[in-house]
C-alpha cells in the first residue's frame, strides 16, 4: 500500500502525534509550577489513541510499502504500550522525584516514546526496526537522567546511553550482514532469501543471529546485556523505572517474535500455530541458553539487594528470562504464553513500583529499611504489596502464576527437548520467592508496629487497586483475557 | 443439602471477609465471629457425614461447574471415604483451633483472617476433583501459613517460616510439572476422575529420556507430597516450624497439613499411575522404615518437649508409610492377598486420621504447660503430677495413645499397617518394631521427666489446666478412647473406597508395562 493511501489505517498514531504536538504546545503556555498539567492532556489524549485503537477493525494490511504492519497482533501490543503509558502518567503526577522540575517535556517525551514503541510493535523492514528501536532508546536516555540535580540520574542516563549506543551498534553490523546475505530490509523477502542460501553461508546466518540478538537482548534486559539495567533502573525517575520495565520490554519481545517467525522461520508459528522449520539455524539453542543466564542471574543478583527499587531491577531481569523461555519453541503456543505473561507482568510489576514511589513520597528513600512496619502503617498498600510480591513468584491464585503456567504450559507441549527448561524455571521461581518474601517480611515482621494509620492518598490508593484487583482477579477468572490474546494472534503475512 | 462441599470450602472465606469489616480493636467480637464460621463448618461436614453413602466406594456429591473452557479447567468437587474423615477432622480440628488461640493478643484480626483462608484451603485440596483447582487450593496454604507461623511463632519465626515456604514450594514446583505432563500425556484434562479412567493407558509405553514417563511424574508428584508429609529426607523444615509456630498452628499442621501429604499420594499417585505402585512399594516401605526409626530416635534425643512431639510426627508418619506399601499385597505375584491390602491400606488410612487427633492433642497440651511455664525445657520440670492432677492424667492418656497402648486408637491403626505389610515386606516390618520400642521410649521417658521426681521449686503455684483448655482437649481424647474400642464406625466410612482403590491399584497396573 503507498503512502497516502495507508494514512487511513494509521489514525492512531496521527491522533498520537496531534497529543504529542498539543502537550508541547500547552507546554509554552505554562510556567514552571503549573507545568503538570501537561499531564492532564497528556493522559486524555492517549486515552483517546487507546480508543481509536480499539475502534480499528481486526483487517490485516502492511501499510508505507510494507515497512509497517496493521494487524490484530500489534493493536494488541499497542493496548498494553498506552496502558502502561498512561498508568505511568498518573502516578507521575504525584511522584515528589519530579517536584522540583518542569514536568512539560516529561509528558511530552513520554508521548513520543509510546510512538517509538507503536512502531516497534508494527515494523517489518529492517530500517523500520532499527530506527524505531533508536527513538525508543534515545527518549528513554534523556527520561533516565530527567532528575538532573541527581547525580545518580545523571549517572543512569549516562550509562544508558554509552550501553545503548554500543548495542544498537552491534545489532546494525548484525542487520548489515542479513541485508548483505540477502539483499533485502524486508522480512518477508529476507525470509524468503535465507530459506535458498547455500549451506556454507550458516555461519554468516548464525553470527548475524547472535549480534541481533544483542540488540533485542538490551531491550528486554537479557543477560550477559542487562548490565545497564539495575543502574539505569535505581537512578531514573520511579516511574520511569516502571515504564522502563514494561514497555520496552513488551514492545521488545513483540518485535523479537516478529523478527525470529518472519526473518529466520517460516512464520510456521505465524499461519498454522505450528512448530516451525529452518531448523538447522541453532537459534532455538540460543534463546534456550540465553533464557536460563538470563533468570538465574536475575533472579540470584536481586537477592543480594538492599535497595527495594534495585531488587526489581533484578527481578525484571529475571521475568525476562521467563518470559525468553517460551521463545525457544517458537509456537503459536508460546507466542501465546509470552503474550499473556506479559499482560500479567504489565500489572503486578508496575504495581510494585507504584508502591514504591509511595514510599519513597513518603520516606525519601527505596531500601528495605524504609518499608519497615509498611504493613500495619497502611494496612491496604502492604497487603497490595503482598500481593504483587506473590504474584511475581508465580504462586496461584493470582495473575503470576497463570503467566508462568502458559509458559511452562508451552514448553512441555513444545516436546521433550524442553522439558528442562521447565524444570530450571521452577526453581528459579522458587529462589525469587526468598527475595520477594523478603519484602514482605520487613512489611510485617520486623519494624514498628504504629498504631496511627497512615494514608496513602486518593490517587496512589486508586492506582495501586487499578494494577492490584487485575493482579488478583486474573488469577482466577481469565477467560476474556485468554480470548483477547486468542485473538490478537493474527499475523501480516506476505507470500513472496 | 445441594451445594455443601462447596459451602465447606467458602464459608471460611465469608467469614474472613466480615472479619475484614470489624474494627481492629474489637478482638473478641472478631474471636467470636471465627468461632461461628468454624463452628458452623464443623456442623456442615457432620451433616455431610450422614447424608454420606457408606455402601460405595465411588465420589459422592459431586459438583461440576465450567471454569476455563480453552484448557478443559473446571470447578469439579466429591468426597469419598477417603476425604469425608479429613473433611471431618478439618472441620473438628479448625473449630478447636480457634479456642487453642483465645489467648492469642497481637494482630488478632489479621490472625483469624489468615486463619480462616488457611481453612478454606484445606477443606479445598480434600474436596476439589480437578487438579488445577487441587493445585490452587494446594498453593493457597502456603502463604497464610507463612504469616502464622512468621508473625505470631517463637523467636526463630521468620527463618521456620521462610524455610518451610520454600521447602513447600519446591515441592509445589515438582508437582506443577509432573500435573503439566499428566495433562499433556493424558488428553488435555485436569478432571481427576477422567485421568483416573484414561491416565494408566494413555501413559502406557510412554518414554521420556529412555525412562517410562510413569516413573518420571510419579517421583514429581511424591516429592512434592513427600515434603508435606514429611518423609525423609525432606522432613527438616518440619520440627523448626512446629516449635515455632504458636500452638494453634502447630495443632493443624500436625493434624492436618501433614495428611495433605498422605492425602495426595492416594488420591493422585495411586489413583492416576497404578503402575508406579508397584514399582516404587519397596522404596515407600522403607522410607516408612527409615522415617520410623529416623523419627523415634531424634524424638529420644530432643530435650524440648514440643520438638519430641513434633518428631513424633515424623516417626507415626512412618506407619502410614508402610501400610500404604503393603497394598501390592493383593496382586498376582503377592498371591491376591486382599485382605493383608485391606488391612495395610485401611490401616495408613485411620493411622492418618488416628495421628490427625493425637498429635493435635499432645500440642494442645504442650501448649499449655508453655503458656504457664513459658518455656519447654523437659529437664526444667519436674513432679508436676502433684500440682496438676487433671493435666497430668489427661497428658498420660494422650502419651499412651501416641506410643500406641492397646485400647487407644493409635493401636489399632498402627497394628492394621503391620498386619497388612508383613505378608510383602516381613524385613521391614520386623526393623520397624525397633520404632515402636522408640515410640514408646520417648514418651514414657518424657512423662516420668516431666510429671514425676521432685517437684521443681518454681512450680509450687502453677495452675490446673483451665476450662477452655479442657474444652480443646477432651473432644479428642474422647474420638481416641472410642476407636480404640471400637473403630469399626471409622473403617466402615472407608472401606469401600478402600476396596476401590486397592481394585484400580491392581487391575490396571501390569508390571510388564514399566
Amino acid at each position: 500500500m503507498n503512502n497516502l493511501q495507508s494514512l487511513q489505517f494509521y489514525y492512531p498514531e496521527i491522533l498520537l502525534t496531534f497529543v504529542i504536538l498539543a502537550s508541547i504546545l500547552y507546554d509554552l503556555f505554562l510556567d514552571k509550577l503549573k507545568s503538570y498539567k501537561v499531564g492532564f492532556v497528556l493522559i486524555a489524549g492517549l486515552i483517546v489513541v487507546a480508543i481509536s485503537i480499539f475502534l480499528q477493525d481486526d483487517s490485516v494490511t502492511s501499510l508505507f510499502t510494507d515497512s509497517v504492519a496493521k494487524d490484530p497482533y500489534s493493536q494488541f501490543f499497542k493496548i498494553l504500550i498506552i496502558a502502561t503509558t498512561i498508568l505511568v502518567s498518573i502516578v507521575s503526577l504525584k511522584n515528589k522525584e519530579l517536584e522540583i522540575y518542569r514536568k512539560g517535556e516529561y509528558f511530552t517525551l513520554l508521548g513520543i516514546i509510546t510512538f517509538g514503541l507503536f512502531l516497534m510493535v508494527s515494523a517489518i523492514d529492517l530500517i523500520m526496526l532499527y530506527l524505531s528501536i533508536e527513538i525508543v532508546s534515545i527518549i528513554s536516555f534523556v527520561l533516565a537522567g530527567y532528575l538532573k540535580q541527581n547525580t545518580r540520574s545523571n549517572e543512569a542516563a549516562l550509562k544508558y546511553v554509552v550501553y545503548g549506543g554500543f548495542s544498537s551498534g552491534v545489532m546494525l553490523f548484525g542487520l548489515s550482514y542479513i541485508f548483505g546475505l540477502t539483499g533485502s530490509t524486508n522480512y518477508f523477502q529476507i525470509q524468503k532469501a535465507l530459506a535458498s542460501l547455500p549451506v556454507e553461508a550458516n555461519t554468516a546466518v548464525i553470527i548475524s543471529i547472535i549480534l541481533v540478538l544483542a540488540g533485542f537482548g538490551y531491550k528486554i534486559s537479557a543477560v550477559p546485556f542487562h548490565f545497564w539495567t539495575p543502574d539505569v533502573y535505581e537512578g531514573s525517575p520511579t516511574t520511569i523505572t516502571a515504564f522502563l520495565s514494561v514497555a520496552p520490554k513488551a514492545g521488545a519481545f513483540a518485535m523479537m517474535i516478529r523478527f525470529f517467525n518472519q526473518v529466520f522461520a517460516n512464520g510456521g508459528a505465524m499461519n498454522g500455530l505450528e512448530e516451525i522449520s529452518l531448523a538447522y539455524f541453532p537459534w532455538a539453542e540460543i534463546l534456550s541458553v540465553l533464557a536460563i543466564i538470563t533468570m538465574t542471574i536475575g533472579n540470584i543478583v536481586a537477592i543480594q539487594q538492599n535497595s527495594i527499587k534495585r531488587m526489581l531491577a533484578y527481578s525484571s531481569v529475571a521475568h525476562a528470562g521467563y518470559m525468553l523461555l517460551a521463545m525457544p519453541v517458537m509456537s503459536g503456543d508460546s507466542t501465546y504464553a509470552i503474550m499473556i505473561y506479559l499482560v500479567m507482568y504489565l500489572f503486578m510489576n508496575l504495581g510494585a513500583f507504584f508502591t514504591v514511589v509511595l514510599v519513597k513520597n513518603k520516606t525519601g528513600g527505596e531500601t528495605f529499611k524504609d518499608f519497615e512496619g509498611l504493613g500495619w502503617e497502611m494496612p491496604l498498600v502492604g497487603a497490595l504489596m503482598t500481593l504483587f510480591m506473590v504474584s511475581l513468584t508465580g504462586l496461584p491464585p493470582t495473575a503470576g502464576f497463570v503467566g508462568k503456567f502458559y509458559i511452562f504450559a508451552s514448553l512441555i507441549q513444545g516436546g521433550e527437548a524442553f522439558y528442562y527448561l521447565v524444570f530450571i524455571g521452577g526453581i528459579n521461581s522458587v529462589i525469587s520467592l526468598y527475595y520477594y518474601l523478603r519484602v514482605v517480611k520487613v512489611m510485617y515482621f520486623s519494624g514498628r508496629k504504629i498504631e496511627v494509620l497512615k494514608s496513602p492518598g486518593v490517587v496512589m490508593s486508586i492506582m495501586l487497586l487499578v494494577t492490584g484487583i487485575p493482579s488478583l482477579i486474573l488469577g482466577i477468572y481469565w477467560v476474556p483475557l485468554a480470548e483477547w490474546v486468542q485473538n490478537s494472534l493474527v499475523f501480516f503475512i506476505q507470500t513472496i | 443439602m445441594e451445594n455443601i462441599l462447596s459451602l465447606l470450602i467458602w464459608l471460611p472465606i465469608v467469614g474472613m471477609g466480615v472479619i475484614a469489616f470489624v474494627p481492629r480493636d474489637k478482638n473478641d467480637l472478631i474471636r467470636i465471629i471465627a468461632a461461628i464460621t468454624t463452628g458452623l463448618q464443623f456442623i456442615l461436614t457432620i451433616v455431610l457425614w450422614s447424608d454420606f453413602d457408606k455402601s460405595t466406594g465411588t465420589m459422592q456429591f459431586i459438583e461440576r461447574l465450567e471454569w476455563i473452557p480453552s484448557l478443559n479447567i473446571a470447578y469439579i468437587l466429591g468426597v469419598d471415604g477417603l476425604s469425608l474423615p479429613m473433611v471431618i477432622l478439618t472441620g473438628l480440628l479448625f473449630f478447636i483451633g480457634v479456642f487453642v488461640s483465645w489467648s492469642i493478643e497481637k494482630a488478632v484480626k489479621g490472625y483469624y483472617a489468615l486463619f480462616l483462608l488457611l481453612n478454606a484451603g484445606v477443606m479445598g485440596v480434600f474436596l476439589s476433583l480437578d487438579f488445577f483447582l487441587f493445585y490452587v487450593f494446594w498453593e493457597v496454604m502456603l502463604l497464610p501459613m507463612y504469616f502464622l507461623i512468621g508473625m505470631w511463632g517463637g523467636p526463630q519465626r521468620e527463618y521456620a517460616a521462610i524455610k518451610f515456604f520454600l521447602y513447600t514450594l519446591f515441592g509445589s514446583v515438582l508437582m506443577l510439572v509432573g500435573i503439566l505432563g499428566l495433562y499433556f500425556t493424558c488428553g488435555k484434562t485436569f478432571d481427576i476422575l477422567e485421568l483416573q479412567r484414561v491416565a494408566p493407558t494413555a501413559l502406557y509405553g510412554v518414554l521420556w529420556w529412555g525412562v517410562s514417563a510413569i516413573k518420571i511424574i510419579w517421583v514429581l508428584l511424591f516429592i512434592g507430597f513427600a515434603i508435606k508429609v514429611p518423609v525423609f529426607p525432606f522432613h527438616t523444615w518440619l520440627p523448626l516450624a512446629h516449635v515455632e509456630a504458636p500452638t494453634a498452628i502447630s495443632v493443624l499442621l500436625a493434624g492436618i497439613l501433614l495428611k495433605l501429604g498422605v492425602y495426595g499420594i492416594l488420591r493422585v499417585n495411586y489413583g492416576l499411575m497404578p503402575d508406579g505402585v508397584y514399582w516404587f512399594s519397596g522404596a515407600l516401605a522403607f522410607l516408612g522404615l527409615i522415617n520410623v526409626i529416623w523419627g523415634g530416635l531424634c524424638a529420644l534425643a530432643q530435650t524440648d518437649l514440643k520438638k519430641l512431639v513434633a518428631y513424633s510426627s515424623v516417626n507415626h508418619m512412618g506407619y502410614s508409610l508402610i501400610g500404604m506399601a503393603a497394598v501390592i499385597a493383593a496382586g498376582e505375584s503377592n498371591g491376591y492377598n486382599l485382605k493383608a491390602a485391606q488391612a495395610g491400606l485401611g490401616g495408613a488410612v485411620f493411622q492418618m486420621f488416628n495421628h490427625g487427633t493425637i498429635s493435635a492433642m499432645l500440642f494442645i497440651l504442650v501448649g499449655v504447660i508453655y503458656d504457664r511455664a513459658h518455656h519447654r525445657e523437659i529437664e526444667g520440670f519436674g513432679g508436676l503430677a502433684s500440682q496438676m492432677p487433671v493435666y497430668t492424667a489427661i497428658t498420660a492418656l494422650a502419651f499412651f495413645a501416641g506410643l500406641g497402648l492397646p485400647g487407644l486408637s493409635g493401636f489399632i491403626s498402627e497394628a492394621m499397617c503391620f498386619i497388612g505389610a508383613f505378608p510383602v515386606f516381613k524385613g521391614i516390618v520386623i526393623a520397624s518394631t525397633i520404632g515402636i520400642l522408640l515410640n514408646a521410649a520417648y514418651f514414657l521417658w518424657a512423662f516420668q521427666r516431666v510429671f514425676f521426681g521432685k517437684l521443681n521449686e518454681k512450680y509450687v503455684d502453677i495452675s490446673e489446666i483451665n476450662k477452655r483448655e479442657l474444652f480443646t482437649v477432651v473432644p479428642l481424647l474422647v474420638i481416641t478412647l472410642f476407636f480404640g474400642i471400637y473403630p469399626a464406625p471409622y473403617l466402615d466410612i472407608i472401606s469401600k473406597t478402600m476396596d476401590v482403590i486397592i481394585n484400580h491399584v491392581v487391575t490396571l497396573s501390569t508390571l510388564a508395562s514399566m
